[in-house]
């Protein structure tokens, strides 16, 4: 019952894993270097208005890398067919 | 890294590399990876009031992603994870009141990182024993209680030596009695369900993370739902149960959105592949590759109590 029935393609998964870390290392200094100051500001002198940036920022970052990694991904799967 | 929300500086290789790591073990066992993000955290240098409302944040982000995959699996009782939520919230905000007042009352780092070491240790040594059990008893061909259920157009079979507790709960018969027809539960009482999803909401609340390493147990032995759809549920009650934690944590200033932020980008792409992984095995053997992974956590935990040294 447990036993796999399939081998996982990593190939695919390397490519993506590069694509992925060079589009991390653009947003890591484009976007989120930027943010470290406007969010102390929020942070000191309106906690709501924080709280509701910090969900907003890490829902919208989880929504925008899942699609990112499922296009490299199907990306990298077409072309190592 | 400088840090100004938290006023800390760490290392966002090490956060991102942590991040990758967690992603994966979180999407494969459908656990937000709580029990090593806190952990890790600490061991960075991070205040336990950071720890908890951090990792809440970083694990809604990452719950996202591999929620969406195991409802693309079949792997998601949506009518028992509604359910679960209103007695989440209560106890997250319960844990997040305990947090306040240890905050006031305590030293918070040494309370909740020697809560954390039990929990971890107890969790660890449970599914251990259990998912043995089980094995053992499937070799010699013993009698297991087995739970069909149809998923994503396919049936699957989960077994547990402690089935027997799931049959004794469902004999608990407090109206309103619910029907799960995705986890294979004909009957169960509404206020087990709660019950359920209060203490895991507690635990979130209070340990930080989506606590679905006590969550994720408690379904599948409790209230016997299978393994694989224990998992993907878990996920999308992650999702809602952090959600609410981290407004409540920022609120009480214990989130440091920008390390959230960075660790998730790395937990990003592992919990896709996690996800994945889920396809290849099910069963005793997910919840025994599970067992030294609280492990790992109590170590760094003890090592950062014990020598106060922090990898930053």
């Amino acid at each position: 019952m447990s036993t796999p029935s399939k081998t996982p393609a990593f190939g695919p998964l390397l490519v993506q894993l590069i694509v992925y870390a060079l589009f991390l290392l653009a947003y890591f200094f484009l976007v989120l270097q930027f943010l470290g100051d406007w969010l102390k500001r929020v942070a000191e002198h309106d906690r709501v208005e924080y709280a509701a940036a910090a969900l907003g920022l890490i829902v919208a970052q989880g929504i925008a890398l899942e699609l990112l990694t499922s296009l490299l991904l199907r990306v990298a799967r077409r072309r190592s067919r | 890294m400088y840090f100004p929300i938290s006023g800390l500086h760490v290392n966002p290789v090490w956060l991102m590399t942590a991040g990758f790591i967690i992603g994966i073990l979180g999407g494969f066992f459908g656990v937000g990876g709580s029990f090593l993000a806190g952990p890790v955290l600490f061991a960075l240098g991070v205040p336990m009031n950071y720890v908890v409302g951090t990792d809440l944040a970083h694990i809604v982000g990452k719950s996202i992603v591999a929620a969406k995959k195991h409802r693309a699996l079949g792997n998601v009782d949506i009518k028992l994870g509604m359910l679960m939520v209103v007695g989440t919230i209560a106890g997250v905000e319960t844990g997040a009141q305990g947090i306040q007042f240890l905050k006031r009352h305590a030293d918070v780092d040494l309370v909740v990182a020697l809560v954390f070491l039990v929990v971890l240790l107890g969790i660890s040594a449970f599914v251990g024993w259990e998912s043995w059990q089980t094995l053992k008893a499937r070799r010699v061909g013993g009698e297991l209680a087995s739970s069909p259920t149809l998923t994503g157009g396919r049936l699957k079979r989960d077994e547990s030596i402690l089935g027997y507790v799931s049959t004794a709960i469902y004999r608990f018969n407090l109206p309103p009695m619910i029907n799960l027809p995705v986890s294979g539960i004909e009957r169960i009482s509404l206020w087990v369900i709660l019950a359920v999803a209060f203490i895991g909401g507690a635990f979130s609340g209070f340990l930080g993370g989506g606590a679905g390493y006590i969550r994720m147990p408690m379904m599948v032995y409790l209230l016997g739902v299978p393994t694989h759809v224990a998992v993907g549920t878990d996920l999308f009650e992650i999702v809602i149960s952090a959600g609410y934690g981290t407004v409540t944590h920022a609120l009480k200033g214990n989130v440091d959105i920008l390390i959230a932020l960075v660790m998730h980008t790395g937990a990003a792409v592992g919990a896709q592949i996690g996800a994945e992984l889920t396809e290849y095995f099910h069963g005793p053997r997910i919840r025994m590759a599970f067992v030294p992974l609280p492990l790992i956590g109590a170590a760094l935990l003890i090592y950062t109590l014990v020598t106060g040294h922090h990898f930053k």
